[in-house]
């Protein structure tokens, strides 16, 4: 049996093809991912070309009401952007500091928790303390405050260009705990089991035994955690950009084009803001329901 | 009980400090508010009698002193923004804020709860249904987004609720409040909802879980083999039994409450602390932010003494095995 065969018979994927909402939810999610990170090729226009900008077609609505035109399908915004356009780019940025997040959150919290766990003692107390006390603050507003401190402290020349990187590092960092606790947990289970006993007899050093022995048995959970996070991330990136802290105008993720058209909802230009709203709300519900089948999937017990 | 509340608040002072820490930080190294408060025409001796009156040039030892020990006293000095005493600014916001949060928090729990357990008790009746589908879209919603879609549909269209400020307050001593007049409780309505919701649907899907739980265990099934009343059952036996985790999880998001209603307020336009405190980071006010960033971490520590006390209070295994973890 060949190894596209075997993984279609293996458990996980049964599971999924037995899911309808699983399925749905992927196919959204790859059809959303695809749009964005091809968005130069998919989109219809280049939002960040100026050149293609023009007021005269700005405040279109969308093609399916009277006065839309079929060349913008989702209408323009109040610069005369085409708003499907700005949408997919707008994912892009959303789907990168997402993912960029969750990554960072995972390195530090299965790294905190891989060693607090394994080493013990007044390390695994002192760092578990600081996951303690970090837990106990909502995870958005540490990233609010870091957002905004750090944004602060930067000189408004580079702002605008360094913003991604400062709401990548917000934002990992008020997640890394739950990774740090769940790996924590594994790792003191692992620890006593006969093949890391084994290898330290075998006299393997430690950063060994943990990187190459107990790792890739802790990390089962941690795909869990990290896919129903990256929901969370996107959501505090969309809520930092729609409060002004996050993503730059120049820039817009979602959460900037929903802000942009917020002022807009009394004039009568709904789409500006519901159609970036939709998408978000698809991206997260996607990603949620996909997140909790596969901790269904992945939990023993539920079989 | 009173070694949990002191080791608590020996734990409480290094994180105040640190954040203390923090928020001077940012008065030392972050931006410049000479420049700020001066604006663009000003002479060097105008900098020279500025940079002497905050105190900008002393040592940075005596200045974090003095930060401290004024913050102890509430004095946070002057916003660089409204040039007013910033404590007096979240005296008069912080009634606004306390009034959403109050009536978000009754919104969730009064709708919550009672979901809670009748989709716990009638798991696959069609209310059932809805009122998870209605959860799921609740925790997947922004809560920007839901007040974006509420002011879209009640304010734009219909025109029913008022979207934006608090309408008209009363004052009372040093408190407003918008519960005394019409145009204050209406005002309220869409906020609350907006701020109450992803508690609401938290609490709900918490409440379900612990009944269904609760239903499947020996004691419920002995209550039922004595012929008691399934309301007895209900509300007497499982529901309480499932008050323990739902009281942590109120307690814990209190402080949700306060983190999300920086983001209802912006929305709303709610004159409360997040709006400025988000005000305040658009213009880099570091004495607000910096008050802020205290205040919310005095808040913090405390509602989790008051969770821990009250987890200790509900179960009583917890007064068996001294100093337990009290976190589920």
């Amino acid at each position: 049996m060949n190894a596209i065969a075997r993984a279609w018979d293996s458990d996980i994927l049964y599971s999924f093809r037995r899911t309808p909402v699983a399925v749905i939810s992927a196919v959204i999610l790859l059809a959303l991912l695809i749009g964005a990170v091809l968005c130069r090729w998919v989109a219809p226009f280049d939002p960040y070309d100026l050149a293609s900008l023009n007021l005269m077609d700005s405040f279109q609505p969308p093609a399916f009401i009277t006065d839309g035109t079929a060349q913008h399908l989702l209408g323009t915004d109040d610069q005369g952007r085409d708003l499907l356009s700005a949408i997919l780019y707008g994912a892009r940025l959303s789907f990168t500091v997402g993912f960029s997040a969750v990554l960072f959150a995972v390195v530090v919290g299965v790294s905190v928790g891989l060693l607090a766990g394994y080493a013990g003692g007044a390390v695994d107390a002192a760092l578990m303390r600081l996951a303690d006390v970090q837990l106990s603050f909502p995870a958005i507003l540490i990233a609010l405050l870091i957002d905004g401190v750090v944004s602060v402290s930067l000189p408004v020349a580079v702002r605008d260009s360094v913003q991604i990187y400062v709401l990548i590092f917000a934002i990992g960092i008020s997640f890394w705990p739950q990774f740090a606790r769940t790996v924590r947990g594994s790792t003191l289970v692992e620890r006593g089991k006969e093949y890391v006993l084994a290898a330290q007899v075998i006299g393997l050093s430690r950063s060994r035994i943990m990187l190459t022995h107990i790792l890739p048995n802790v990390l089962g959970p941690v795909v869990v955690i990290a896919t129903l996070t990256i929901g969370l991330a996107i959501i505090t990136e969309a809520t930092l950009s729609y409060l002004g802290v996050g993503l730059p105008p120049t820039q817009p993720s979602v959460g900037t084009l929903i802000r942009v058209g917020n002022d807009f909802l009394y004039s009568g230009e709904w789409w500006i803001a519901v159609f970036p709203g939709v998408t978000l709300l698809l991206i997260v519900l996607s990603i949620n329901l996909f997140g909790d089948w596969l901790r269904d999937a992945m939990n023993p017990r539920l079989r | 009980m009173l070694t949990l509340i002191l080791s608590r608040l020996a734990q409480a002072v290094p994180v105040l400090l640190v954040v203390g820490l923090i928020a001077f930080g940012m008065f030392k190294f972050v931006g410049d508010p000479v420049t700020i408060m001066l604006g663009t025409d000003y002479t060097a001796q105008q900098k020279v009698d500025l940079i002497h009156k905050l105190g900008l040039d002393q040592p940075f030892i005596v200045q974090y002193a003095k930060f401290m020990w004024d913050a102890v006293h509430g004095d946070f000095g002057v916003s660089y923004r409204l040039a007013r005493p910033v404590m007096d600014l979240f005296v008069e916001r912080a009634p606004a804020t306390l009034e959403l949060a109050f009536c978000a928090s009754i919104f969730a729990l009064l709708i919550g709860v009672p979901a809670g357990v009748y989709t716990g008790i009638y798991r696959s009746r069609p209310l059932s249904r809805l009122f998870m589908i209605v959860s799921l879209i609740g925790v997947s919603l922004p809560t920007f987004l839901i007040g974006i879609l509420l002011i879209l549909v009640f304010s734009v269209h219909l025109g029913w609720l008022p979207s934006f400020g608090r309408g008209q307050v009363v004052k009372l001593g040093f408190w407003t409040t918008g519960f005394l007049t019409s145009s204050g409780l209406v005002a309220l309505v869409l906020p609350s909802i907006t701020l109450g919701l992803f508690q609401m649907t938290l609490i709900m899907r918490l409440v379900r879980a612990e009944m269904l739980e609760v239903l499947r265990s020996d004691y419920v099934k002995f209550a039922r083999a004595r012929g008691i009343s399934s309301r007895a059952i209900y509300f007497g036996h499982a529901l309480k039994n499932t008050l323990v985790p739902v009281i942590t999880i109120i307690g814990l998001q209190i402080g949700g409450i306060i983190a999300f209603s920086i983001v209802t307020e912006t929305v709303f336009q709610w004159p409360g602390m997040g709006l400025l405190f988000i005000q305040s980071v658009q213009v880099a006010d570091i004495p607000v932010m910096a008050a802020y960033l205290m205040l919310i971490s005095v808040v913090f520590v405390l509602i989790n003494l008051v969770v821990d006390l009250l987890y200790y209070a509900v179960d009583p295994r917890l007064r068996m095995s001294r100093g337990g973890k009290a976190r589920a």
